[in-house]
């Protein structure tokens, strides 16, 4: 649905796209995912022909963007970083408004107008002015605004920026629920988010791509061994964590084990497995047949976050942990 | 054309929303009916002090009441011109929703046309507040109505020119203050530009003077419709558009 070859922005005294390529498959949901500055909304914008590339070409929906951008901009829903809102209007003139835009007119603008306000849920705000409606609504707003002409390709500059936890739930289900019959990028620096919403991940640090992969994949690949977290309770004694440590340390394949916490009659401790070695089953006879008692046996998910250090180097990883827990909290 | 249409609608619902329509309108109306009324009080009174001297000029509403006030027209317009297109596409590149308008599946120089002729016909309806003091006119004169009615036609083409420029200087800044300011500046300078050739005749002042657009209206509000100045003013609408597009397309490149 979008091919991307070594697409470049390059500005005055800087590169914000260097060689950037990519490939994104009919129906996916893809996260773009980066620190603060590393190019998303320029890429999103030559994606858009909002901007012109320095170099590179891009094809989005089968057409090119240098070569026929008009055919481009009817194919794509585009919500920028700030949404492009005009707040002397009602929601219902707008979103009309943009629908007439993109070349709909009579029954079917206004069916569409109806349709994108109940999916994005603004109906009950349809004959509100936007310079009225709260930062939520107006995220909403702009998403129904993206939708409006029923795109193939949904462009989606960071959806989710400031609104509250509730919002944010809400509208990444939107997201997921609009993925079937539209490929969609969303752009964000809050790594959870990726791991929630998305099946395919493009990571980029300083208009660079420095992976690109399915989530899954990329949370087994920086761990090579298996990591489980294992919670165990003295049946009916208390229970002495240095013991099971020692345990568990025992049982064969396994090359790490980490206290984690401390209960009243229960110790957690995150253990790994050497590479390729599958050591769960192990590791639950061992427990109890030292009769103790298996609370818990799982799969310890790697953090994006983890991942996203490693790929994207220590000097950006400060600013991105920053910024992904100041959107999460 | 139909995407103009839209995009001048828009333009005009925007205006006619939020109170500056109303406001330049009021202001307009009421600035212009007090230079009708100081005119009209003007020629009374002379004609008055002829009669009594017992010399009776010929009174001619054309030349002595309709022609002035075409100036006058266009002079009050001069400082209402930046007003009206500051915004349309300054306050576009501050909101943000200039990405809306170049990401739909529209050209640039539509939505260009359709912003520029919402500003000529919010500058046509101002115009036509003036004809109410004008209706008192020809109620109780006997004026003749063609020249006035190419004078109207020459106010719109020079605004029109006018509106043109402001148009491409809002799309320079996202500052609308400096957008109107900028405007009111060119606009002062391309009228002042006629006073050289009143006391020089060298080919320089005659160049400079050929670029005033008072130098071009001049004829409109005898009621002379000549073609030279029509061109003109054609000319100076189609560089402001001109100069538009290109500036959009600049953005492509910088923003
Ligand atoms: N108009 C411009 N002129 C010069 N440099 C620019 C311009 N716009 C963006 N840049 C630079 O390009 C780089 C990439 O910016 P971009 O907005 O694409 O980052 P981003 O990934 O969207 O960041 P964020 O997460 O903060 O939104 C930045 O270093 C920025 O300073
Ligand atoms: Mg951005």
């Amino acid at each position: 649905m979008i091919t991307v070859k070594s697409l470049t922005k390059r500005y005055a005294h800087n590169t914000a796209v260097d060689q950037i390529s990519f490939e994104v498959q009919k129906g996916q949901i893809v996260g773009f995912l980066g620190p603060n500055g590393a190019g998303k909304t320029t890429t999103m914008r030559m994606l858009t022909c909002f901007l012109t590339p320095s170099a590179g070409t891009a094809t989005v929906a089968g057409f090119d963007i240098f070569e026929q951008p008009l055919e481009v901009k009817r194919h794509i829903g585009y919500l920028p970083e700030t949404p492009p809102l005009y707040p002397e209007m009602r929601t219902a003139e707008y979103l009309s408004f943009v629908g007439q835009l993109k070349g709909l007119s009579g029954v079917e603008l206004r069916s569409r107008v109806d349709y994108a306000c109940e999916r994005c849920a603004v109906t009950d705000v349809k004959n509100k002015l936007i310079g009225k409606l709260s930062r939520g609504y107006r995220q909403r707003v702009g998403l129904a605004q993206a939708i409006i002409h029923n795109p193939d390709v949904l462009i989606l500059d960071e959806p989710t920026a400031g609104l509250d936890p509730k919002q944010i739930n809400e509208t990444r289900d939107l997201i997921k629920g609009l993925a079937g019959d539209h490929t969609i990028i969303l752009s964000t620096h809050i790594l959870p988010e990726v791991s929630q919403t998305c099946e395919q991940v493009i990571i980029i640090n300083k208009g660079k791509v420095v992976a690109t992969d399915s989530v899954s994949n990329l949370q087994n690949r920086a761990r090579s061994g298996e990591s489980v977290l294992v919670e165990v309770a003295g049946r009916n004694a208390t229970l002495d964590p240095a013991t099971v440590q020692r345990k568990l340390e025992q049982v064969a394949g396994v090359s790490r084990v980490v206290f984690k916490q401390d209960g009243q009659k229960r110790a957690v401790f995150e253990v790994e497995g050497e590479k390729d070695r599958f050591v769960r089953g192990d590791l639950a006879r061992a427990v109890v047949e030292s009769g103790w008692d298996l609370n818990e046996l799982r799969a310890a998910a790697v953090s994006l976050e983890e991942i996203f250090l490693q790929l994207t180097g220590e000097e950006s990883s400060a600013a991105v942990e920053k910024a992904a827990d100041g959107e999460t909290e | 054309m139909k995407n103009v249409w839209i995009i001048c609608r828009k333009e005009l619902h925007s205006y006619f929303v939020s109170p500056v329509a109303y406001l330049l309108l009021v202001m307009f109306a009421v600035i212009f009916g007090f230079f009708f009324w100081n005119i009209l009080g003007a020629v009374v009174y002379y004609s008055m002090e002829s009669l009594m001297a017992g010399e009776p000029s010929p009174m001619n509403i054309n030349e002595q009441i309709v022609r002035p006030l075409l100036s006058n027209i266009n002079v009050i317009g001069l400082f209402f011109i930046p007003m009206i297109t500051m915004r349309l596409f300054a306050e576009e590149k501050r909101t943000g929703t200039i990405e809306l308008l170049a990401t739909s599946p529209v050209r640039d120089i539509e939505v260009i046309v359709g912003k520029w002729l919402a500003a000529v016909l919010l500058y046509a309806v101002m115009l036509l507040s003036t004809m109410l003091d004008f209706a008192f006119l020809f109620k109780y004169g006997n004026p003749d109505w063609k020249p006035a009615a190419i004078g109207y036609l020459g106010l719109l083409l020079q605004a029109g020119g006018l509106l043109a420029i402001g148009t491409f200087i809002s799309t320079l800044t996202r500052n609308q203050i400096i957008a109107g300011a900028a405007t009111f500046g060119v606009c002062l300078l391309l009228w002042v530009l006629g006073w050289v050739g009143e006391y020089e005749t060298a080919t320089w002042a005659r160049v400079l003077s050929y670029m005033s657009v008072i130098t071009h209206f001049d004829s409109f509000s005898k009621g002379v419709l000549d073609s030279k100045d029509a061109i003109f003013d054609a000319t100076v609408i189609f560089l402001g558009l001109f100069f538009t597009a290109r500036s959009m397309e600049s953005l492509r490149w910088r923003s």
